[in-house]
């Protein structure tokens, strides 16, 4: 199969000229010489937007990558519940896209309000338009908040916090914990699987008892999950719940919330009253998805093919991390999107230069999360290609979660923040 | 039906390695999954072990023990055995071939 153009072929006669009269004017910079090989627009610099910007600049060399993302910085949601626990700040989870810059990538703060994929071209709010060759779109997720009632209002006027998209709502949820009475009850709702980062709300849970237990120990974490039973990680985080903080927390499985008023969660059978009420919502993929046309998974999610990233609803748009349909037992996370980038990243520039893309794509997953400051517990899975059904599937004796928490992961978990920021973002 | 399945498996077994072998790009694309943790061409920072400029065979060899239990770990025992020895391989020639961080 090929995807070669007339154009790519010239292009390549005019470089092949290029290195035989002057071969001197293009030594030392081969990854930059000659025409560019095409254009592409990534939507969205969170883990998997500014991963693929980062890697088809790297591995394509002259590709031209214009980043747009609506945050002035990348916030990271991994990591941000040790701010909404008091153990870090925002700047230890704010980087900037500096990096990307200094690559070469145009990164334009904005938002993309619409997707021409016949013109192939996206345009900016407040006006403003940008071709592309190929178009990334890593949009991450949006609420579902109509389908609890007050859930919406209550977020818009910030009564009630979501603390699912890090940033100002990290700032929102750990304003009312500090200025929460001591005695006072905080209630996490958790929707029903899937959605973004499955070990989080349990996670925050912890986080937020671990709050408690030093700087209001009459205080309660109750935990709505609308699940049968928690959904990652489950002995190890019960093993927390008891060992750290018992009495503290209470885990009230197949609580699914119907509805808010202030911040009393009502439930089926009953009602709890809240000091706090923090309502992680169901879940879809980022609007842009859905707006473009993408989303073709029961009515959520967006399919793509495995090998290239590419949608199954939109030839040329590239979709990755939490708005995609998953393969098998792959999770929502920063790191599985990070690993979506880069086979969309490789696939890509093959395509761009209409060669043929790899046919053996790997992805796998880590995820650390905090249940005391320091203590850690981890959950891995390696996703290798299969050609015969066309998706990724684990590997069977692979992967699984930490023994135990303990304070080497505690270590290994703010090392791997450190690493995925910087193999993000170039920094 | 079970006839064509195992000469189906057969054929894909011939064709696996001519298809490894035509994708010039899959040590770099398998050894990108280790990025998150080791850094970018394996210049990790932090906690994390460096893999660039780490001969091959020691990286091979490091797998190998993680694999078969020689090496207790927290978590490579579990990530490595979702590597072929064939991928595995691959990974250790790209990183043995890049700069270690300065």
């Amino acid at each position: 199969m090929s995807f070669e153009s007339h154009s790519d072929l010239s292009r390549r006669r005019l470089l092949g000229a290029g290195i035989a009269l002057g071969g001197l004017a293009l030594a030392g910079c081969a990854t930059t010489a000659g025409p560019s090989i095409g254009r592409v627009v990534v939507v969205g610099g969170g883990f998997g937007g500014s991963t693929a910007a980062r890697y088809l600049k790297m591995w394509g060399g002259n590709v031209d990558v214009t980043l747009v993302e609506r945050n002035p910085d990348f916030v990271s949601c991994p990591i941000s519940n040790l701010v909404v626990g008091g153990h870090k700040q925002m700047a230890d989870i704010t980087r900037g896209y500096d990096g990307l810059k200094a690559l070469g990538i145009k990164v334009v703060q904005g938002e993309v309000t619409v997707i021409d994929a016949a013109a192939k071209k996206v345009r900016l709010a407040g006006g403003g338009e940008i071709a592309y060759d190929r178009l990334i779109v890593s949009p991450g997720i949006d609420f579902m908040t109509d389908t609890i009632g007050g859930l919406a209002s209550a977020l818009a006027t910030d009564q009630v916090a979501h603390g699912w998209k890090a940033g100002p709502q990290t700032v929102l949820l750990r304003k009312q914990l500090e200025a929460m009475r001591d005695g006072g009850v905080f209630a996490l709702s958790i929707p029903k699987v899937p959605y973004r980062c499955p070990p989080g709300p349990y996670e925050r849970a912890c986080m937020v008892a671990s709050y408690f237990k030093t700087a209001k120990p009459k205080s309660k974490v109750l935990v709505l999950d609308a699940n049968p039973e928690i959904q990652s990680k489950k002995a190890l985080f019960e093993k927390a719940f008891k060992d750290h903080y018992a009495g503290i927390i209470e885990y009230r499985s197949n609580n699914e919330l119907k509805e808010v008023q202030g911040t009393t969660a009502k439930l089926e059978f009953d009602d709890v009253k809240a000091d706090v009420l923090n309502v992680v919502p169901p879940q879809r993929a980022g609007d842009i998805a859905s707006r473009a046309g993408l989303v073709n998974m029961n009515n959520r999610w967006v399919g793509v093919n495995w090998l290239t990233m590419e949608s199954t609803a939109v030839p040329g748009i590239h979709v990755l991390g939490d708005a995609t349909f998953p393969a098998p037992a792959m999770p929502k996370s920063g790191h599985m999107a990070n690993q979506h980038a880069k086979v969309a990243a490789a696939a890509i520039i093959q395509l761009l230069k209409g060669e043929a893309v790899s046919a053996a794509p790997v992805v796998m997953n880590t995820c650390y999360s905090f249940v005391t400051a320091r203590d850690v517990v981890h959950v891995a899975s390696v996703h290798q290609y299969d050609a015969t059904d066309k998706t990724f599937k684990t590997v069977p004796g692979s992967g699984g979660v930490s023994a135990a928490a303990n304070q080497v992961e505690g270590r290994y978990a703010l090392s791997w923040a450190d690493n995925i920021w910087a193999d993000m973002l170039a920094l | 039906m079970k006839r064509t399945g195992v000469a189906a498996a057969a054929a894909m077994a011939l064709l696996a390695p001519l298809a490894m072998a035509q994708d010039a790009h899959l040590a770099r694309n398998l050894a990108a999954t280790c990025a998150n943790c080791h850094g970018t061409d394996g210049a990790a920072r932090g906690d994390m072990k460096p893999l660039a400029g780490v001969a091959a065979d020691k990286i091979i060899a490091m797998i190998n023990d993680f694999k078969s239990g020689n090496t207790p770990a927290t978590i490579m025992h579990q990530i490595s055995k979702g590597y072929t020895d064939e991928q595995i391989r691959l990974v250790a020639g790209y990183f043995a071939a890049q700069q270690p961080r300065k």
